[in-house]
């Protein structure tokens, strides 16, 4: 299906999140949208899915001027949408959330549903069992389950708002191939993200946003400078990393041990100094969250003894964990992280340390979020709730709230979601708190950022730590061989 | 005990039961919608005095306005039925109204519906205390109910038992077979992602709310006119709150909603039982008896015991028990729903 948005406008309060954007798509294309985080992608993609309404502009599908009301009502003209966060329901079975939404019918008919559902997985080479709870899938198996419901439902336009967060190498390679597939079929594709890498190896075109404008289109083969320069405006030097003399230790472990819900970390030793920087590489969910969570005080230590600082805090109370400075910054920013519907001026009171007046003076409160939000660069006013700011302004957020010095900072994923840019800035950020001494420990899915940022690396595999190495010597071949737990 | 006593037992088991089916089935609409309507104790008091008062002012009209027909009987006690659905209708749609359009917290307005609606119904039915009205006949189903055993347990009992169980058939039925069963599930689940799949959130817990007052209210009535006869002051006091704490012994599904109520009942029978036998024991403890249990009852179903052992289990039969016992709330009960 041809698409054509013409001069499309939409703003929320102050914020113009699109200025006027013309964009056409053709029949079996697959097309690249770029952007900086707040950029306006995920608002296009919501107007063209039904979800806003634009406050001016048209939409034509093949052709034909269409009012797209509601997101069911795009998808009976073909359009549907994968969301930054599937919109499913994880309580249900699979076989449920396929069902959940077919229209013009008062009967489930499970088992005609169940046959296209297994037609269309044998299909697309999906691995999904039909009567499994959604809860056991992993975020690339709800996208697979999301692709072939929608295609059930007769999306020819599809729209996939960053869809490799959070899933695995593997995984990737066979969505894009799905995408692959699905633009030969004659659908059209149309891809969200801010990963460079990803775009240009998959898209026959790609149109940049920027501010809510469209700044361009390019077309392959791409010059990742070229895209930078379109994206952020001007050209971007990833940070060098300025070697950091060690300190002494900060967090010692011995024969730790760690119990989370569905997995147990055994046995650890491990001993970082005061500016050593290690980064936890593995699969998602292999033990490195029971690490971070347990250094920093959150998971109780089942065996062993943990020392921060010199002092041991094996029986320790978070309380006393947060006394010594350390702190734990979770991947879900708005689950784990943050309150959703406080503002930021709010968070800043709730995130003090120490003795505090038990009357809270909203003016000093004020003035600290003003310096936070001038310090970390953050689009946001004092009295912004976070849930309205975009996950880069989020995570910067974040980082505004961390008390000043820390012995230990623990991160899960600390530039998820982040474009180029906003990552370079918050790792100028850790790497300042690293030069003062705060030994970090991170744990991320993005083996270069690994390399970059990390003095060494553990790699986790089913809750062991399987590898230990000087980030300097590793390359990303070998590491991505060690998670897989292809080697020893 | 004798096997008479046993089958006269489980069939007055049944019909008495069938007040609190209706009504903990119909919270489980509401909160299967995602709207915890609190106001259920409140709305089956009134709806009891409103059902006994209605069908008994009509009994008095009966000899005029259906002269000769043999349905008056029915009819009297059909109109004090839909009475008493119309008020807990109107009274969920007070809470709907409170909850969803001006955002209120849903647990302060049904408890202040609830409060409401008992000051009313000893306010309003003063003149029907304990007068002998009108009540629901006893309907053997011809054939069914020779049957041994069975027969005069499920058939040889009233209309409205009936309806309880042809209202737990048709619920289960709903949720697990029709699109708008799951749609249903869906809006309580996350309203977001149901309005995503073309679901009008607002519309449908609209209808949900009201659907399942009428049902509180149908128990409401039954406890009046099938139940325990006639209207007095405080007449249906406590079951309110026991419909509600069935719903979440239940886990929401209608048929382990019903067994609960069941349970329930059998468990208000061995305690006048055992008060029999028991006669030592102060009288006052027997009616106290069930609470105690059902929680205990809902405590090792819950136990983090049960779900390991369960886990040794292979992967077919665990995921049928897992799925049986799963006891899930709606994860979006009590919220409020805004659209984008
Ligand atoms: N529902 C909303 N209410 C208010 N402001 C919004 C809303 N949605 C988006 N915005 C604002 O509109 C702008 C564009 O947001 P959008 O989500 O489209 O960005 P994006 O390009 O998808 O960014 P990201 O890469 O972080 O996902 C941002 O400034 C954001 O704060
Ligand atoms: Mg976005």
């Amino acid at each position: 299906m041809k698409i054509e948005l013409r001069e499309i406008h939409k703003r929320f309060g102050a914020v113009h999140a699109n200025a006027g954007i013309n964009l056409s798509v053709g029949t079996g294309t697959i097309l690249g949208i770029l952007g900086e985080n707040g950029a306006g992608k995920s608002t296009l993609m919501k107007i063209l899915s039904g979800y806003f309404h634009p406050d001016s502009g048209g939409i034509l599908l093949d052709g034909a001027a269409v009012r797209l009301r509601t997101p069911a009502d795009a998808l009976r003209h073909g359009v549907g949408m994968l969301h930054q966060d599937p919109l499913d329901f994880p309580p249900m079975r699979v076989l449920d959330n396929f069902l959940l939404g077919r229209e013009h019918q008062f009967w489930q008919r499970r088992s005609a549903a169940r046959a296209d559902f297994d037609a269309l997985c044998s299909e697309f080479e999906f691995r999904l069992d039909p009567d499994g709870f959604m809860f056991d899938l992993t975020v690339g198996e709800r996208q697979q389950l999301e692709i072939a419901r929608l295609l059930w439902l007769g999306a020819r336009v599809l729209i996939l708002d960053e869809p490799t967060t959070g899933i695995s190498a593997n995984q990737k390679v066979k969505l894009f191939a799905t995408l692959r597939k699905l633009a030969a079929q004659n659908k059209t594709v149309i891809f969200v993200s801010h990963k460079l890498e990803d775009v240009e190896g998959l898209c026959g075109r790609v149109a940049v946003l920027r501010r809510g404008a469209l700044v361009g289109e390019a077309q392959p083969p791409y010059t990742t400078a070229g895209l930078v320069q379109m994206m952020f405006g001007q050209a971007l030097a990833v940070g060098v990393r300025p070697a950091a003399p060690l300190g002494a230790p900060q967090l010692e472990l011995r024969g730790a041990e760690f119990a989370g819900e569905h997995i147990v970390l055994r046995n650890v030793d491990l001993t970082v100094a005061a500016g050593e920087v290690v980064g936890l590489a593995g699969l998602e969910g292999s033990g490195q969250q029971q690490l971070l969570k347990g250094v920093a005080g959150l998971v109780a230590l089942g065996k062993g003894s943990l020392k921060i600082g010199g002092r041991d805090l094996s029986q320790a109370s978070y309380k006393e964990f947060l006394a010594a400075g350390t702190a734990f910054m979770a991947a879900d920013r708005l689950e784990e992280g943050m309150i959703a519907g406080l503002t930021i001026e709010e968070h800043m009171v709730l995130a003090r340390r120490g003795k505090q007046p038990a009357i809270v003076d909203w003016a000093v409160a004020r003035t600290a979020a003003q310096a936070g939000i001038a310090e970390f660069n953050i689009k946001g006013a004092p009295a912004s709730v976070v849930e309205g700011l975009s996950g880069g302004n989020q995570q910067r957020a974040l980082l505004a709230l961390l008390p000043p010095a820390l012995k230990l900072l623990a991160m899960e994923h600390p530039t998820r979601g982040l474009d180029v840019e906003s990552a370079i800035y918050i790792w100028s950020k850790l790497l300042m708190r690293r030069a003062e001494g705060t030994a970090i420990l991170f744990a991320t899915a993005d083996l270069e950022e690994l390399l970059r940022y990390s003095d060494r690396v553990l790699v986790f595999f089913a809750g062991e730590i399987m590898a230990v190495l000087r980030a300097a010597d590793a390359t990303v071949e070998q590491l991505g061989a060690l998670i897989g737990g292809k080697q020893k | 005990m004798s096997e008479v006593v046993l089958i006269a037992t489980l069939a007055s088991i049944l019909a008495d039961s069938a007040p609190i089916i209706f009504a903990a089935l119909g919270e489980t609409l509401n909160e299967r919608a995602g709207v915890v309507n609190l106001s259920v104790e409140g709305t089956m008091m009134l709806s009891a005095m409103i059902g006994f008062a209605a069908a008994f002012v009509l009994d008095g009209y009966g000899p005029m306005l259906f002269m000769g027909t043999d349905l008056a009987p029915y009819i009297t006690v059909a109109a004090g039925f839909a009475a008493a659905m119309l008020a807990g209708a109107l009274i969920a749609l007070v809470v709907a109204f409170g909850s969803i359009t001006l955002r209120r917290d849903q647990v302060a307005v049904g408890f202040i519906m609830t409060l409401l609606a008992i000051d009313l119904s000893s306010f309003a039915g003063v003149n029907f205390v304990r007068k002998p009205g009108p009540s629901v006949g006893h309907l053997p189903i011809p054939a069914l109910a020779d049957i041994p055993v069975v027969g005069p347990i499920l058939f040889s009992q009233d209309a409205v038992t009936y309806l309880s169980f042809l209202l737990i058939i048709g619920m289960a039925v709903f949720f697990a077979r029709t699109q708008p069963g799951l749609r249903l599930r869906g809006i309580g689940e996350r309203p977001q992602a149901a309005f995503a799949r073309g679901t009008n959130v607002v519309l449908m817990r609209y209808l949900y709310t009201a659907l399942g007052g009428a049902l509180i209210g149908f128990g409401g009535a039954a406890f009046s006119l099938h139940v325990k006869l006639g209207w007095s002051h405080r007449h249906t006091a406590g079951f309110g709150w026991v419909a509600l704490a069935i719903v979440i012994f239940g886990g929401w599904d209608p048929l382990k909603v019903a067994l609960g109520a069941y349970f329930f009942g059998a468990l208000r029978a061995a305690a006048t039982t055992l008060q029999a036998l028991l006669p030592a024991v102060p009288v006052q403890v027997f009616p106290l008896l069930p609470f105690p249990l059902m929680i205990l009852t809902l405590v090792i179903f819950n136990s983090d015991g049960l779900v390991r052992a369960l886990s040794l289990l292979p992967l077919g039969p665990r995921r049928f028990l897992f799925g049986l016992l799963r006891s899930n709330p709606p994860a979006a009960l009590g919220t409020h729903f805004r659209q984008e």
